[in-house]
Formats: structure tokens, sequence, C-alpha cells
């Protein structure tokens, strides 16, 4: 579990965060949703010891993040994995290279413990046979698929994904989304995606964040989400302009 | 750039050198990355440094010979101003102005790109200590190959001093050869290697700073970039001036 307790986050003189509190449940598929400049990717970066907060306490359980020295936040970090929005793939090294990174910087596995581990991971994300690509050889929905590889090659206990469906096509951003939901549950990690992505928040919101101008708006999950009356939620909801058309044609509740 | 703007980025700078000289977290990595940049900086950098060693020490020798030319100076002396040029002065510190354009804007733009793709930040959060596996395996990469760049440059100097003169008939080659043995001081070699190895600190650790702590987007890292070579410079020439009080 990650609680996160009054978050406020300051750059200058404009305030992203105003005292968010929130708890990111574990072992579940958690969203931070919003619209762009919400505060989501500042709130996930935040979380995951990336910015410092103005004000504010991040927990892992019962470790508070502001109190661990250097040396502590890098032993945590081993057991965070994250998938960033432009994936992060070094661009100077193959594939199998991005995976490896992590198991040759950590660990002292053979080097053919490592290979199997490289195939297993990119079996699981449905990429077997890149191996030795570069990651500018390959599509953008495949190199989230590689990010999200390398980031759960250490089995970590908590998977952080920043807007893993930015720049997809809707048919691979579901993809993209089951893949996340299925890793979630099938290694029991506390997952916590930052999206705007309605299909996302549908399909797979077990725990849902929304955040409006830098406040906790509404939280609930995907069950909830057409039950609440929730104006700021609303808004969200039916912002594309063929939704509020939709909704002006027969009206919110008939949706 | 403000005193108090000075004042903060030196204190940062030194805060961070504490980062970067930390055990590894595994010295295999490290040493890859070590061995990677020896070659960059080594090999690449061969050619430039060859290149413009020939022409400092032709144009030395050229200038100095229209200077003495009439005067009761024997030509020999030439080689031996030449020799001392090259070793104490122009070899360290020409190249590693050079070099700080070469290899200091081209660590700033690497380490910048980095941050701004987030390669720096994934590295962080597989729990990479960013500062020492980027900057640690550079440093020690240019205290290694810099002073041999040196050497060659001071070599190739030489020579390009002897092609300049004794092919085209200034003086005979006797002349030039007994002037590069006359009053040797092995201290002066001394000096050459403190030189490079200062120098080689102070370009890296300079350069990347800049492309560590770089923000926002390609405008800034061309700019960051700039601040490299022009801070690694005066700071190169401020360290030529202290060591030449120290040591001559």
């Amino acid at each position: 579990m990650i609680r996160a307790e009054n978050i406020k986050k300051s750059f200058g003189d404009q305030e992203v965060l105003k005292g968010v509190d929130f708890t990111f449940e574990a072992g579940k598929t958690n969203l931070i949703i919003g619209r762009s400049g919400a505060g989501k990717t500042v709130l996930l970066k935040i979380l995951v010891g990336l910015f410092a907060p103005s004000g504010g306490r991040v927990w892992y359980n019962d470790r508070d993040l502001s109190s661990l020295s250097k040396q502590q936040v890098r032993e945590l970090r081993m057991e965070v994995g994250m998938l960033f929005q432009g994936n992060a793939l070094f661009d100077s090294m193959t594939i199998e290279e991005n995976i490896r990174f992590p198991m040759d910087m950590f660990t002292k596995m053979s080097y053919k413990d490592k290979q199997s581990r490289v195939d297993e991971v990119l079996e699981r994300v449905s990429m077997e046979g890149i191996n030795k690509k570069f990651s500018s050889e390959i599509s953008g929905g495949m190199q989230k698929r590689v990010g999200i590889a390398r980031s759960i090659v250490l089995n970590p206990k908590y998977l952080f994904c920043d807007e893993p469906n930015s720049g997809l096509d809707p048919k691979t951003s579901i993809t993209i989304d089951e893949l996340i939901s299925n890793i979630t549950d099938d290694n029991n990690i506390t997952t916590i995606i930052n999206t705007h992505d309605m299909n996302s928040v549908m399909e797979i919101g077990e725990n849902i964040c929304l955040l409006h101008q830098g406040k906790l708006a509404w939280q609930g999950n995907k069950d909830q989400v057409l039950q609440s009356d929730s104006e700021e939620l609303h808004n969200f909801i039916f912002a594309s302009p063929f939704l509020q058309k939709l909704v002006d044609r027969v009206g919110a509740k008939n949706i | 750039m403000n005193p108090l703007s000075l004042l903060f980025h030196f204190g940062k700078f030194v805060d961070w050198q504490r980062q970067i000289y930390r055990r590894p977290e595994n010295f295999r990595m490290y040493y890859k990355e070590l061995v990677r940049q020896m070659f960059d900086i080594g090999l690449g950098s061969l050619p430039i440094i060859f290149l413009i060693s020939i022409f400092l020490g032709a144009v030395t020798v050229t200038q100095f010979y229209y200077q003495m030319d009439g005067q009761f100076i024997p030509n020999s002396f030439i080689g031996y101003i030449v020799r001392d040029m090259m070793i104490i002065e122009l070899s360290p510190t020409f190249s590693c102005i050079i070099l700080a354009g070469k290899v200091g804007s081209n660590m700033a733009a690497e380490i910048g790109g980095m941050r701004q793709k987030e390669h720096i930040d994934a590295m962080d959060i597989m729990g990479v200590n960013t500062s020492a596996y980027l900057v640690m395996p550079k440093v020690l990469a240019a205290l290694m190959m810099i002073p041999l760049l040196v050497t060659v440059s001071a070599f190739v100097g030489i020579a390009g001093g002897y092609l300049a003169s004794v092919p085209v008939g200034l003086f005979t080659h006797n002349d030039y050869v007994t002037g590069l043995r006359l009053f040797f001081e092995p201290h002066n070699i001394f000096i050459m290697f403190v030189k490079a190895a200062t120098f080689a600190i102070i370009l890296t650790s300079v350069s990347c700073y800049q492309g560590y702590f770089v923000k926002g987007g390609s405008i800034e890292l061309g700019e960051a970039s700039t601040r490299a070579v022009v801070y690694s410079i005066i700071l190169i020439l401020v360290a030529d001036y202290i060591i030449a009080l120290i040591l001559t």
C-alpha cells in the first residue's frame, strides 16, 4: 500500500498540488486521472521519489519516503518498476541490453540466466524475437511493451506507469491496459497508472483518484464512475466534443 | 552570472561531487563504461590533437625564427624554445581547450539528452546512483587519456616544428636536434602532467555538471553545452595560471 498524505507541491509561485490525500491499495490497479495540468505526473513523480513534495508525506506501508536516507531510497527503488511516458529506453542499447540493464547492475545472475529472464519477460509482453533490435527500430506500442518488460524484470512490488496510452491508437491502448492489469493480478503488484484515457478508467480502474486543479476531486472505482454525481468527474468524462454532443442529445442519465 | 548564482552553483557542484565518488554498485558495469569512455576520449580525439599540435609546433618555429632573425642567438635555441613551449604550455593548455570544445560539449549534450529523455530518471528509479555511473567513468577515463593525448601532442608539436623549418631550409637538422637537447628539465614533464590531469578533471566535471542539471528543451540543452565549453575554458586558464605560479 502507498499512501499520499496531504501532498503539496509548488514550482515557484505556481501551486500544482494543494494537499492531496489518497491511499493506493495493495495488489490493485490504481489510477490517477484528470485533465492535462491537473498535477497527475507531478503526483506520480512525488510518489516514486523523483520530486520532493513541498509539504506532506508519502508512505510505502510503514516507511516514510521523506525520512529515508539516499541509500534506503535506492534500496526501496529495487522494489519499484516504472514505465515512463516516453518509454525512456536507452537508445544506445539493444532491446535485450535495455531489459538486462537492471539485472547487470544489481544481480549476480549468470549471463545465461539473465538471457533466459529477458526472453521470459519479452514473452510475457508478447514481444519475442526483437532482442537484437534498437528502440528506434520498433513502433511506439512495441516500445511501451518493452518498457513494461524492463520495469518488471526484477519482479517489483510496485509498478508506476506514466500515461502508458499516450500516442497509441485505441486498440493498442486497450492491449497495453490489459497487459498491465494482467501483470498486476498475476504478480500481485501494486500498480499506479497516471492517465486521462477514459477507456482505461472503465476497463481497469480498481481504485481511482481524480485530480482537479491540484486537489482530489473524486475517488472510487470503475463501477462507481457512471453513478457518481461529481461535477468534476462528469466534466472529465464528457470532455470530448463527441460525447458532449451525445449528452446534449440524450441527456447524461440516459447514457 | 551574478555572484549569488555563482556561489549557489559552486555549492551545488561541490555537494554533487560527494554523490559521484561513491562505491560503484557493480564494478563490471562501471569498468565497461570506463573502457567506452577511454575509447571515445582517447582514440576519438587523437586526429584533432594530432592536427592542431603539428600546426602549433610549426607556427612556434616560424614565429620565433622571424623574431630572432638577425640577432646574435644561435638557431639551435629555436629547437629548445619549441620543446619547452610545447611541453610546459601549448600541449597541455591548448589541447585541453580544444578537448573542452570537443569532449566537454559532447559530454554535456549526452548527459543533458539523457536527462531530457528521462533516461536518468529511469536509472534513478532502478536504484542506480546516476551521478556516479554517468560521471565517474568519464572523469577517470579523461584522467587516464588526456595526459596521454597531451604527451602525443608534445611529440607531434616538436615534430611539426621540425617539418616547418628543416625541410624548407630555415636551419639545419643539427641545429634543431641540438636545441631539443639543450637545458632539458625533467621537472617540466612533471608540470605538463599536473596540468593535463587538472584540466582533465575540470573539463569533464564542469561539462557533466552542465548536462546533468539541464532543464527545459533543446534550446536549454544547447545553452548548457555552450556553458560547459565556456566555463571549462575559463577555469582551465585560471588553473593554468595557478599551476604556473606554484610549480615554476
